[in-house]
């Protein structure tokens, strides 16, 4: 009983978590957006706009939820639910800290990809089932970038897994807990003294990138060629699942490259270990996210496959290779 | 003549800009600069605060329309219908009557404008040989939920207030 309480009372702050870095990094973004333009941005609602995320939602809800003439329906509502609830579930499994993490699961690493891939079934079920040939396209290439993208994030991620002997994200961070030196990020201390690292998180990064459909990737919701992509006939609280899932995703991503590469929660001088350092990371990974979103223009549906087919994959291996061969060798 | 033609040199090419990393770490330091910059002052950004900040509305501006009067308080106006003949969007609706007031023979009973329909043209004031109507009065925002308010009748036009002193309305004109 007491253990059921415990997972229900986890899951519900997961989903708090959530829905809160989902509403405020909408805020942060458009704020930022704003001063990088020079412009304002949203500063009305309460002190610098901090009442405008929950007043988004509260129009957003309030609005009439419309299911056009000839869509499926059940695929049309069941698509916005697909696209926030595996990113929730997800957040079961990320640690924080290593007493802040709802379940401790040995196969973590493994639940967190499998879920992040049923994302792209949401958004396939949107765009195929809203009827609309603008959202079909869109969701065509959203699976051909999920394709693409998703193999380099898990030999990525397999490289990790090589060097840490492990799928269980604690023991992953546990390993580069020392300092500094010890995280996956540097070659020179590591594990393996693999030179390649700074460039397997550079892969990462651009991977978590391309899966969360985020700027300059984000050819699915191409507004210039396909109007607003997927959730093109998504009105009120659908494309606010929509809008939080994106946002869920983002912060899954920098939770996991934090984990991966960035030694969690582990200080970099071994000052006050908590899970304040795994915020200040995960926040700087998704600034710079957001960052990227501020600066570049969106690339095209070639220069996106073509850098995934061409580049990420060849080296993600190279490197996968590598860490193996000296993994022996050391 | 033939064309001119200016050759410019096609960039991105050399081997540091083929790597792209390069190149994107620098435009992320661009728009970081921008960032910093605005988010340590934000005096100078290129918007205004609108409703808390009004615009300056110069006086050659075409705003509400409003009609003119004698010192003695009668409209300018003589009915002429040379401004609702003009009016390319036929948004003005005059009926004409007996001068009531001695000082000419014909003056306007009722004179309408629907401001849901006014493209803002001038023309009316262009075309009005008594200067009777002016559209100075500075009044750039009119809104209203239903279209009926959007017509505006002869009291309140006459009622208006010019938004500038003459000479710098007449100067403005001398400028067309
Ligand atoms: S401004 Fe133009 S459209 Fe408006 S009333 Fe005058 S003539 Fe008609
Ligand atoms: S406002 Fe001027 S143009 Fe129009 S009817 Fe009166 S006098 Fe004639």
């Amino acid at each position: 009983m007491i253990l059921t309480l415990t997972i229900l009372l986890a899951v519900i702050i997961a989903i708090a978590w959530a829905a809160f870095n989902a509403a405020y990094l909408v805020l942060a973004e458009r704020r930022g957006a704003g001063i990088i333009q020079r412009r304002p941005g949203p500063n009305i609602n309460g002190p610098f706009g901090l009442l405008q995320p929950p007043l988004d939602g509260i129009k957003l809800m309030a609005k009439q939820l419309i299911i056009p003439d000839g869509a499926d329906k059940f695929m049309y509502i069941s698509a916005p639910v697909l696209v926030m609830c595996p990113a929730i579930m997800s957040f079961v499994a990320l640690p924080y800290s290593d007493w802040l993490q709802a379940q401790n699961i040995d196969v973590g690493l493994l639940m967190v990809f499998a879920f992040a891939s049923m994302g792209t079934m949401g958004i396939v079920f949107a765009g195929w089932s809203s009827r609309n040939k603008y959202s079909l396209m869109a969701a065509m290439r959203s699976v051909s970038q999920a394709v693409a993208y998703e193999i380099p994030m898990i030999i990525t991620a397999l490289t990790i897994t090589l060097m840490a002997g492990t799928t269980n994200l604690d023991a992953i961070v546990a390993q580069q807990s020392e300092n500094f030196f010890h995280w996956n990020i540097f070659p020179l201390f590591g594990e393996t003294h693999n030179i390649l690292m700074p460039f397997s998180f550079l892969i990462f990064f651009i991977c978590s990138m391309a899966e969360t459909n985020r700027a300059p990737f984000d050819l699915g919701e191409a507004e210039g060629e396909l109007v607003a992509g997927f959730h093109i006939e998504y009105g009120s609280m659908g494309f606010g699942l929509f809008f939080m899932g994106e946002y869920a995703n983002i912060v899954i991503g920098a939770t996991l490259a934090t984990i991966f590469f960035l030694g969690g929660w582990s200080c970099p001088f071994g000052l006050f270990p908590g899970v304040w350092w795994f915020l200040i990371k995960m926040y700087a990974i998704i600034f710079t996210i957001i960052w990227i979103r501020w600066t570049f223009p969106r690339t095209t549906i070639y220069g996106l496959l073509n850098l995934s087919w061409k580049i990420l994959i060849p080296a993600s291996l190279v490197n996968l290779l590598l860490t193996a061969g000296l993994m022996k060798v050391f | 003549m033939a064309a001119k033609v200016k050759q410019l040199p096609s960039r991105g090419g050399t081997p540091a800009e083929k790597v792209y990393l390069i190149e994107i770490f620098k435009g992320m330091a661009i728009t970081l600069k921008h960032f910093l910059r605005n988010l340590w002052d934000n005096s100078n950004l290129y918007v205004r605060h609108y409703p808390e900040v009004q615009p300056d509305i110069p006086a050659r501006w075409r705003g509400r329309h409003r009609l003119l009067t004698h010192p003695d308080g009668t409209p300018k106006c003589v009915a002429c219908f040379m401004c609702q003949t003009n009016c390319p969007a036929d948004c003005i609706m005059i009926k004409a009557g007996t001068r009531i007031d001695g000082v000419t023979e014909k003056m306007p009973v009722s004179f309408t404008i629907d401001l849901a329909e006014c493209i803002y043209c001038g023309y009316c004031v262009e075309a009005c040989p008594e200067d009777a109507i002016r559209m100075d009065t500075g009044i750039y925002a009119f809104t209203s939920s239903n279209r009926e308010e959007m017509k505006i009748g002869m009291t309140e036009m006459l009622s208006l207030k010019g938004g500038f002193p003459e000479e710098e309305y007449q100067k403005g004109l001398e400028g067309e």
